[in-house]
């Protein structure tokens, strides 16, 4: 399973299409916040823009510090949510080092699910699909 | 969110309050430019004057806004400092999506903070905070201290004023997220006369979308319409500017004060030359896969040894065709120095360009001095067009005081009426011929927008005067229609009335995808009625003689056909405000 990437942020034109088709699309929602990835101008407009999504990060802290057990891995990176089990306490948020994770006023955790849905509408091919590469050994890859 | 009703937040700086509002009247007025005209209809009063405390500052959002792409755009709607009247203005930015993720319609504001004053709102929060330590700060500086101090990077939207709208300068612009204006007729001024420095919205809601597979659908064939097909190809490539190297072929090009019309330096300023040697990058207004924002640089050594600074800059045809050809400025690099210094300003680039040509012709002919200029106005000198900048934003001395409020004010005060390139406000970059001038000089909001006469002028050489004004009221209830939604005007290739009612439809808005023309029609008739009632006379408007002394690719201008439009197109729009 592949994971998305924002691979090319430095030709984003800031038209948030892909947020707003996350929201849409697949959680039902008009929003630039309820999304899976969040467009964010980088110090002011002249500057450029950033994504914030989620990284695949393995391990993961919002896994581990969930305390229920809704964040599990995802097969090929990132991470599911079963909303069922989640508690609305925000660690999830909160472990995150990218601040990938949208928590809305009642606490439901927004993340990325690797879909890769918003992809087509990047006028700018900012962003791809990509099979996760194997996680690297912390002494190096030949450690 | 998707409702039959407005909800409008109105703001009242005096007792620093604010209050949500429901407004009846979906059906009828749509909303934007229908919006506003109801909005201003309720809490403005046209017999007093603009800057009258109670006066309201407008800026209103459509029901397609944020649902599908390109519907962008927010109307402001005011009384305009320019001429005391009714007026409308338009930018995109973040401006729209803010708005409406902040579950509001329209923001109302009234009254007039004791202090210079920041208003931030959002779909959970209201202040009014003081910024007293802004009053008097350019643009950027501006915008750097307002993002320090409110959260919420990109999916916020900024419009703040500069000196100019500090000073009341009727071409003062209300800058929105660095790149986009509510640029005409002076909207900057209204904000600065309300000591309102500032606006954040922070578009922080969270709505449901209709239910089914119809809207998503609909979405997807508009997405795919904008982007995988020619129909904005023109905006995403070399953009707005591609017009200037056509128009100066056609001979109508406004260069110089409007001297000529053709020139063979302008090619230095074409759009494709700025795309070679300026362009850094595109932007897009919020929800706009298009990205037609042109970004430029300006690099400049400012110190020995090697000490340079770099900025960037937006342009666009206007703006090029302002603080380049108009001023006789064939180099990008200070083409883009001027609109910069306009940017700080505050100010519209289009009127304050035109203005200072208007002064740079008065000095040549000795109607005013360098006394009055404070720098020696020259056509094709850069360097005093950027200081002549900081001047007019400034209101340095009595003679940029005067010109601030206008070219034809300062002609009535120095001499050179004749000269004064004016069509109800500083002409747009057109000299196409005798329909272009009728058109702005007596369009709604003076813009080259209200109808495309620039258009029509290009491809008719006949002189058909009926045909001409049918042309023009046909296509300014064409725009009325998508400026009630509030789309960007650059889609209306895409956006047809019959694609236009499909999107109402998919969320619910019945009624109004059935009643399109009449809706507009509507609405165009009480903005005349507005504007009529705040003092305009459409029989009274008269077009400048340098005007007249132009030669286009039709030959030498038409002065009686040019005085016949004007008076049958006066006449129709007449019958509007009745």
């Amino acid at each position: 399973m592949k994971t998305l990437v924002a691979s090319r942020m430095e030709t984003c034109i800031g038209c948030h299409s892909c947020s707003l088709a996350c929201a849409r699309l697949v959680h039902r929602r008009l929003s630039w916040d309820t999304a899976g990835i969040r467009i964010a101008s980088s110090g002011g407009l002249s500057t450029g823009f950033e994504a914030r999504l989620c990284l695949a990060c393995d391990p993961a802290p919002c896994a581990d510090a969930c305390p229920t057990g809704a964040y599990t891995l995802r097969k090929g990176g990132g991470v599911v949510v079963r909303k069922k089990l989640c508690i609305r306490c925000g660690k999830c948020a909160a472990a995150c080092p990218v601040s990938a994770i949208y928590l809305d006023e009642t606490g439901e955790p927004f993340v990325c699910i690797h879909c890769g849905r918003c992809v087509e509408f990047c006028p700018h091919e900012c962003l791809s699909m990509i099979e996760a590469p194997a996680p690297a050994a912390f002494g190096g890859r030949n450690s | 969110m998707i409702r039959d009703v407005f909800r409008v937040l109105k703001v009242d700086l005096t007792v620093r309050k604010g209050e949500i509002l429901t407004v009846e009247g979906r059906d009828e007025v749509v909303g934007g430019s229908g919006l506003a005209a109801k909005l201003f209809g309720k809490f403005g009063d046209p017999a007093r004057p603009w800057d009258d405390p109670g006066q309201p500052l407008i800026f209103a959002i459509g029901p397609l806004t944020g649902f599908f792409p390109l519907m962008s755009k927010t109307v402001c709607g005011f009384k305009s400092p320019y001429h005391d009247q009714y007026a409308e203005s338009h930018a995109g930015g973040r401006s729209a999506l803010s708005l409406r993720l902040a579950d509001l319609d329209a923001l109302v504001i009234t009254g007039r903070a004791e202090r210079p004053v920041c208003l931030s709102l959002g779909s959970r929060h209201l202040d009014i905070k003081d910024v007293s330590y802004l009053w008097g700060k350019d643009l950027h500086t501006t915008g750097k201290t307002l993002r320090r101090l409110h959260p919420g990077s990109g999916h916020r939207s900024i419009w703040r004023i500069g000196p100019a709208g500090e000073n009341r300068s009727a071409m003062a612009c209300i800058n929105v997220d660095t790149y986009r204006h509510f640029g005409r007729l002076g909207a900057g001024a209204v904000m600065g006369s309300k000591r309102l420095k500032a606006i954040v919205v922070q578009g922080d809601g969270i709505f449901p979308l209709p239910e089914g597979k119809t809207y998503p659908a609909l979405f997807q064939r508009i997405h795919d319409l904008l982007t995988e097909t020619q129909m904005m190809h023109k905006y995403h490539n070399l953009g707005t500017p591609v017009n200037m190297a056509v128009l100066n072929g056609l001979s109508s090009l406004p260069i110089r004060n409007l001297q000529r019309t053709t020139d063979p330096d302008m090619d230095r300023i074409s759009g494709e030359r700025f795309a070679d040697e300026t362009l850094a990058r595109h932007m897009a207004c919020a929800g706009c896969p298009v990205g037609c924002i042109h970004v430029g640089f300006v690099r400049e050594k400012f110190m020995e040894p090697n000490q340079y600074l770099y900025r960037q800059v937006s342009y666009d045809h206007e703006p090029i065709f302002a603080a380049g050809a108009m001023l006789g400025v064939d180099n990008p690099f200070e083409v883009l120095a001027i609109i910069d210094e306009s940017e700080k300003a505050g100010l519209d680039i289009m009127s304050a360009g035109v203005a200072l040509a208007w002064a740079t012709e008065a000095l040549e002919k000795g109607l005013v001095t360098e006394k009055e200029t404070l720098v020696p106005l020259t056509f094709g000198h850069a360097g005093a067009f950027r200081t002549a900048m900081r001047h007019l934003g400034d209101g340095a001395n009595p003679f940029y005081q005067v010109l601030a409020q206008g070219a034809a004010k300062a002609a009535q005060v120095y001499g050179g009426s004749d000269f004064a390139c004016v069509l109800g406000q500083e002409m747009a970059g057109y000299a196409t011929g005798e329909v272009f001038f009728t058109a702005q000089a007596l369009g709604f909001r003076h813009s080259h927008l209200d109808s495309g006469g620039y258009s029509y002028d290009q491809k008719h050489e006949e002189k058909n005067v009926d045909a001409a004004v049918d042309f023009l009221v046909r296509d300014e209830a064409d725009r009325v229609c998508l400026t009630n939604m509030v789309c960007c005007l650059f889609a209306r290739e895409v956006y047809k009335p019959a694609l236009l009612s499909e999107c109402l439809e998919s969320l619910g808005y019945k009624t109004l995808a059935g009643s399109l023309g009449e809706t507009a029609e509507r609405v165009r008739r009480m903005r005349w009625k507005l504007r009529m009632d705040t003092g305009f006379d459409p029989i009274g408007v008269r077009i400048p003689k340098r005007f007249t002394e132009i030669v286009t690719w039709k030959g030498p201008l038409d002065a009686a056909y040019l005085d016949s439009l004007r008076s049958a197109y006066a006449a129709r729009i007449a019958a509007f405000g009745v």
